[in-house]
């Protein structure tokens, strides 16, 4: 009912739209439930089949044996799911039946925000409380430093859906300035419980490339393997110790498998660079590609594998000179309107 | 159920809301103390009792009648069971407000105030929403020193309202201005208090006619 206040009859006229999506009350869920229990048993008995051990499985494979569907999308086909999967949990409605809203911040618009916002600082009040009485008693303040490294505060949407409600960026900053002030203080364990509530483990950081140790064949020459992928093809390279420089690509030598200096100098330089040119031997397999995309490729799978046989500082020394990075260039694709990638039609003036 | 709400009508001060208070609580909680001679507003000058070196002081025995009238008034309208809303917009004493209302199972709001709060509520809140039937203005400003918002939203909505004005303030639209400290945390605990005691009372007051009535 409105209030009677000076209005036009413009201003009177309902606006169905603005009232957000329709609210379900308790009753009507629970209502909604019983009927889906019922239903479920009566499917059962339709189905032959026993109505205590009847599961969410048996009831889709019913519904889809007794009402088929040619429809493409599956959300759109008919469906018997329990309530509270179909009808979205958000907010009942908020007042009782006199009218008497259930939560005290409900005036506020945002009530579970404003009510977190209240708990926390009622935590801090306690914090500080303690503290004073610590004070008041000469007892020390405990200085353990809390784990900051391995925990991260809340997002912005995880919050949302814990409060079941929209959180603005300036509100979301407030509470996480609040909770920063609320741990900054050094009696903080008291409410180590609440504080963990809203922050989360980040899990190991940067994966360490872990180096592989050399193994050792049956002569008991210590070799390694190495992959490398370059455009579209990609290679497996074995660099064998105690060698005299010879390399055979898919059983091929590379004098007549790669003609082309160019290709022979990119095998050839992690070799260089490391000054070991007559010391190893190498056994590749290349497939896919084109002739430089191999020779990269093969480049690439061989200082990975000479990782192993090479002191850390080293390794260092060939990741920064670019060897153990993955080239990430691919063919870019044609864009309609244009002839080519880049390449746009010829402009006729007339 | 007529007799219920009829019959505390008739007497002058159903509650006995007198004994809560005395001239000499109110000077103990420095609520006589106002701002400079500078900051006073034109509407405040038949409340304030007098200025000393710049500084302006309430009369208390204004107060006090203002006082007991919203006092018996907040009693009333908890005995009809409407809803009660706190407002006020200073950080201080935000947190204290909020446990105020919630111990006394009525409303508190003393955040950001949204604009079409009381007069768009069909809209932001939803259809069928009961408005509140009575604001308290523990601090009738907002942050920046103009008058908050919902006493001319409540003056529109016939809503009435009990608010502390201090000398800074313009008790115009209020319908029961109570000229008093706004700012000392000692006056605004005492406020608290004393709204507190008089909802629960009224309260208890109610419960027990209605366990009476239930009994013939």
């Amino acid at each position: 009912t409105l209030r009677l206040i000076f209005t036009t009859t413009a201003v009177q006229r309902k606006n169905v739209g603005a009232s957000g999506p329709e609210k379900y009350t308790e009753a009507f869920i629970k209502k909604q439930i019983e009927e889906f229990n019922l239903g479920k048993r009566h499917l059962a008995n339709m189905m032959g089949e026993d109505p205590e051990t009847f599961t969410q499985e048996d009831i889709d494979r019913a519904i889809a044996y007794l009402f088929p569907s040619g429809l493409f999308d599956k959300r759109a086909r008919p469906m018997m799911k329990h309530p509270t999967e179909i009808f979205p949990e958000q907010r009942k409605i908020q007042w009782g039946e006199d009218g008497r809203p259930f939560h005290f911040l409900f005036y506020t618009g945002k009530q579970s925000y404003y009510s977190l916002m209240h708990d926390t600082y009622e935590k801090l009040l306690n914090v500080q409380k303690h503290q004073d009485q610590l004070i008041a008693q000469d007892l020390p303040l405990q200085r353990e430093k809390r784990n900051l490294a391995g925990s991260r505060w809340l997002t912005k949407i995880e919050l949302e859906e814990m409060l079941l409600e929209k959180v603005s960026d300036d509100d979301y900053s407030r509470f996480i300035q609040l909770l920063q002030k609320l741990v900054a203080l050094p009696c903080a364990e008291i409410e180590e419980k609440y504080i963990q509530k809203f922050s989360k483990e980040v899990p190991a950081q940067l994966q360490k490339v872990v180096i592989e140790p050399l193994q050792y064949d049956e002569r008991g020459v210590a070799f390694s393997t190495g992959e490398g992928k370059r455009k579209t093809a990609s290679a497996t390279a074995i660099v064998y110790d105690n060698g005299t420089g010879k390399i055979t690509v898919n059983g091929i030598d590379i004098l007549h498998y790669f003609p082309v200096l160019q290709d022979r100098e990119q095998l050839l330089f992690p070799f260089q660079f490391l000054g070991r040119i007559g010391k190893h031997d190498m056994v590749c397999t290349v497939s896919g590609g084109g002739r430089s995309a191999q020779a990269g490729a093969i480049r690439l799978a061989s200082a990975k594998a000479l990782r192993s046989f090479v002191t850390e500082k080293e390794v260092e020394f060939m990741r920064q000179a670019g060897l153990l990075t993955v080239d990430p260039r691919v063919k870019e694709r044609k864009k309609p309107g244009q002839e080519g990638p880049r390449r746009k039609f010829t402009w006729k003036k007339r | 159920d007529d007799k219920l709400l009829t019959e505390p009508l008739s007497h002058p001060d159903f509650f006995n809301v007198k004994e809560l208070f005395s001239l000499k609580d109110l000077f103990d909680a420095r609520v006589h103390l106002g701002h400079k001679k500078g900051c006073r507003h034109r509407f405040m000058e038949p409340y304030i009792f007098g200025c000393r070196l710049d500084h302006d002081i309430i009369d208390l025995d204004q107060t006090v009648q203002h006082l007991q009238l919203a006092l018996n008034f907040t009693a009333h309208v908890a005995y009809r069971g409407g809803i009660i809303l706190f407002v006020s917009r200073k950080r201080q004493f935000c947190h204290l407000i909020e446990s105020t209302a919630r111990a006394c199972g009525e409303y508190a709001h003393t955040r950001f105030w949204q604009g079409g709060l009381l007069t768009n509520a069909h809209v932001q809140f939803g259809p069928g929403v009961r408005l509140p039937d009575l604001l308290i203005f523990l601090s009738t400003l907002n942050n920046v020193f103009e008058p908050h918002v919902a006493i001319r939203d409540a003056a529109k909505m016939n809503i009435p309202t009990v608010g502390v004005v201090d000398t800074n303030c313009n008790p115009c639209l209020i319908t029961y201005p109570v000229p008093g400290n706004d700012d000392s945390p000692a006056a605004v605990e005492l406020y608290c208090k004393l709204f507190r005691m008089t909802i629960i009372r009224a309260k208890d007051r109610r419960r027990q006619s209605e366990a009476v009535e239930e009994l013939r």
